[in-house]
């Protein structure tokens, strides 16, 4: 679908700018919002570049830059880091070679902070992209990825 | 053995989430019916009455924000759903919302009815996207069944309700923040007064209720405000959800009436420490909450009661610490996170939440005298709670007290 028809699903209003951004974020294949969406969104929304990219700045799971296809977000909630220290980061790191706030070179994960995911009963966790991975540790965190690497 | 007693909870597993067919069968939508046939004024009474106090953690009392936003003066009122559940070790409204998320949308109808409010949202996480997801299902069916949009129940009542995302921001949690996001702006605070009730989305009078707050309100209509109020204790009345986690044999919700112990939710619902360990800390409310020792184990859960020991009941989150945990390093997560979370728009906030994570590493890496540090913090977090703009701001220092006040030797 063609970004402007993905924007045009939304009424003109400001209090549909997080949706639409959400949208044509996961609409991407690299998980990002490139200046032309910004542009694209303000000139719809009848404001300006400015406000968007503010916007867009403040929230968290809005990226600027080119992500990777699987956007991993690990909980570094006081609960999640209790119960596993900086273990999954390691982990994650051993089987894809990369840590926080990196993106492998051929795009395909980044990794990346998040804070509590809400499933605290069952730490630790972590996301990848719309999917919560639960209760993980160093086999589970294999078998994710090696499940993902046979899809790809 | 004490037992759950269930009203937030009550369908959960009794019925598939994703039909609508099979929630009516168990009597979905006969409290919107019975409630459309009420006087507004008659319902507000009723939740008043009951004594309800908002579930998302400031435990304000909910009839009175159906009151004041009944009499504020405005063309169009809106009542929004905060569903931007991000405290630490809370996870209550996304089980609502995952699995019984009809109940939340009967609760957002009656309230919208009795303050007259025919525009209703949903704000959920960003990261939520199996909440958006069931969310958004049940509601597109209760649509079509007629039960949200024009008209409903032949009543004279219309009400559309539509669903927003956050991304990423603790803060839109925060009423004021939630509805500078909601109308597509960064997530800063506003300077209240005017509260919500008065000036709230686009300058309207708006309620904004946390999930499991409206998940009450259709048993308080079928049950009646006396009975409500006769479950749990005086102050803190009707049942609250308690999400435990950490060091547990048994982690996840549990519903009770207030009044219960946490000795009784640790010990007997989450079936007390694991590996055979002794129980060392609890930290109630979540990160904008307080640490507790074994000393507050037979206190009862309620919104006086706790705060009378020097602790809080926030959003029922109870992290749990077996020794061997250091209330140290638990007190540095949540200083980063409150770093990580504050917005930057007030000065005492956005440095002195660096100002504490500061303190902190240089107690790490200079292994000074525990006590003087514990000093420093408390001096900065005072600074921060007397100055800063929103509750972000005003939150260290209840962790940090709590330490002071159970920790001081072990910190």
């Amino acid at each position: 679908m063609d970004k402007n028809s993905i924007i045009s699903k939304f009424k003109p209003d400001n209090d549909n700018l997080l949706n639409i951004l959400h949208e044509l974020q996961n609409t991407n294949p690299n998980n990002y919002l490139s200046t032309d969406d910004l542009k694209l969104v303000a000139k719809y929304l009848n404001t300006t570049y400015s406000s968007v990219y503010g916007v867009v700045k403040y929230y968290s799971m809005f990226s600027l830059k080119p992500r990777g296809k699987y956007v991993i977000r690990v909980c570094k909630s006081p609960l999640c880091h209790m119960i596993d220290g900086n273990g999954l980061i390691e982990h994650i790191k051993q089987n894809i070679g990369i840590g926080l706030g990196e993106t492998t070179n051929d795009h395909v994960f980044s990794v990346e902070a998040s804070e509590c995911i809400g499933h605290c009963d069952e730490a630790p966790v972590i996301m990848i992209n719309d999917k919560v991975y639960k209760g993980l540790d160093s086999e589970k965190i294999k078998e994710i990825f090696q499940g993902i690497k046979s899809n790809q | 053995m004490i037992k759950e007693k269930r009203i937030a909870l009550r369908n959960i597993g009794n019925y598939n989430p994703g039909s609508i067919d099979e929630y009516l069968k168990l009597g979905g939508y006969k409290n919107v019916e019975r409630a459309l046939k009420i006087n507004p004024d008659e319902i507000i009474e009723t939740i008043i009455k009951s004594n309800l106090r908002g579930r998302g953690g400031a435990g304000f009392p909910t009839g009175l924000k159906l009151k004041f936003t009944t009499q504020a003066f405005g063309d169009q009122k809106y009542v929004i759903c905060n569903a931007d559940e991000g405290e630490p070790g809370t996870f209550k409204d996304r089980i609502i919302m995952e699995m019984d998320p009809h109940l939340l949308i009967e609760g957002m109808i009656i309230s919208a009815y009795s303050i007259g409010a025919s525009k209703a949202f949903i704000y959920i996480r960003g990261e939520y996207t199996e909440s958006i997801d069931s969310m958004k299902f049940a509601l597109n069916q209760a649509s079509e069944k007629g039960f949200v949009g024009d008209n409903i129940f032949n009543s004279g009542f219309s009400l559309d309700i539509e669903i927003k995302l956050g991304a990423g921001s603790y803060l839109c949690g925060e009423e004021l923040a939630l509805l500078e996001s909601l109308e597509g702006k960064r997530g800063y605070p506003r300077i209240k007064p005017p509260f919500p009730a008065e000036k709230g989305l686009l300058g309207m009078p708006t309620l904004i209720n946390n999930v499991e707050t409206f998940a009450h309100i259709p048993y308080i209509i079928e049950k009646g405000a006396d009975h409500y109020k006769s479950l749990g204790t005086e102050k803190s009345s009707g049942t609250k959800i308690f999400t435990i986690s950490g060091d547990v044999k048994r982690p996840g919700y549990y519903e009770t009436e207030m009044g219960v112990t946490l000795r009784q939710l640790i010990y007997e619902f989450a079936g007390g420490i694991k590996d055979n360990k002794k129980f060392y800390a609890a930290i109630l409310g979540g990160a904008a909450g307080t640490f507790v020792d074994e000393s507050v184990l037979d206190t009862s859960m309620g919104y006086e009661t706790l705060k009378d020991k020097g602790a809080v009941l926030g959003s029922g989150a109870i992290m749990v610490m077996s020794e061997g945990r250091s209330v140290f390093d638990m007190t540095h997560s949540i200083l980063k996170f409150f770093m990580h979370e504050s917005c930057g728009k007030c000065v005492p906030c956005r440095i002195g939440t660096v100002q504490l994570l500061q303190i902190m590493d240089e107690a790490k890496n200079n292994n000074k005298d525990k006590k003087e540090i514990l000093n420093k913090l408390l001096n900065e977090s005072e600074y921060m709670a007397a100055t800063s703009l929103c509750p972000l701001g005003q939150s260290p220092i209840l962790p940090i007290k709590s330490i002071k006040q159970f920790f001081e030797n072990q910190f």
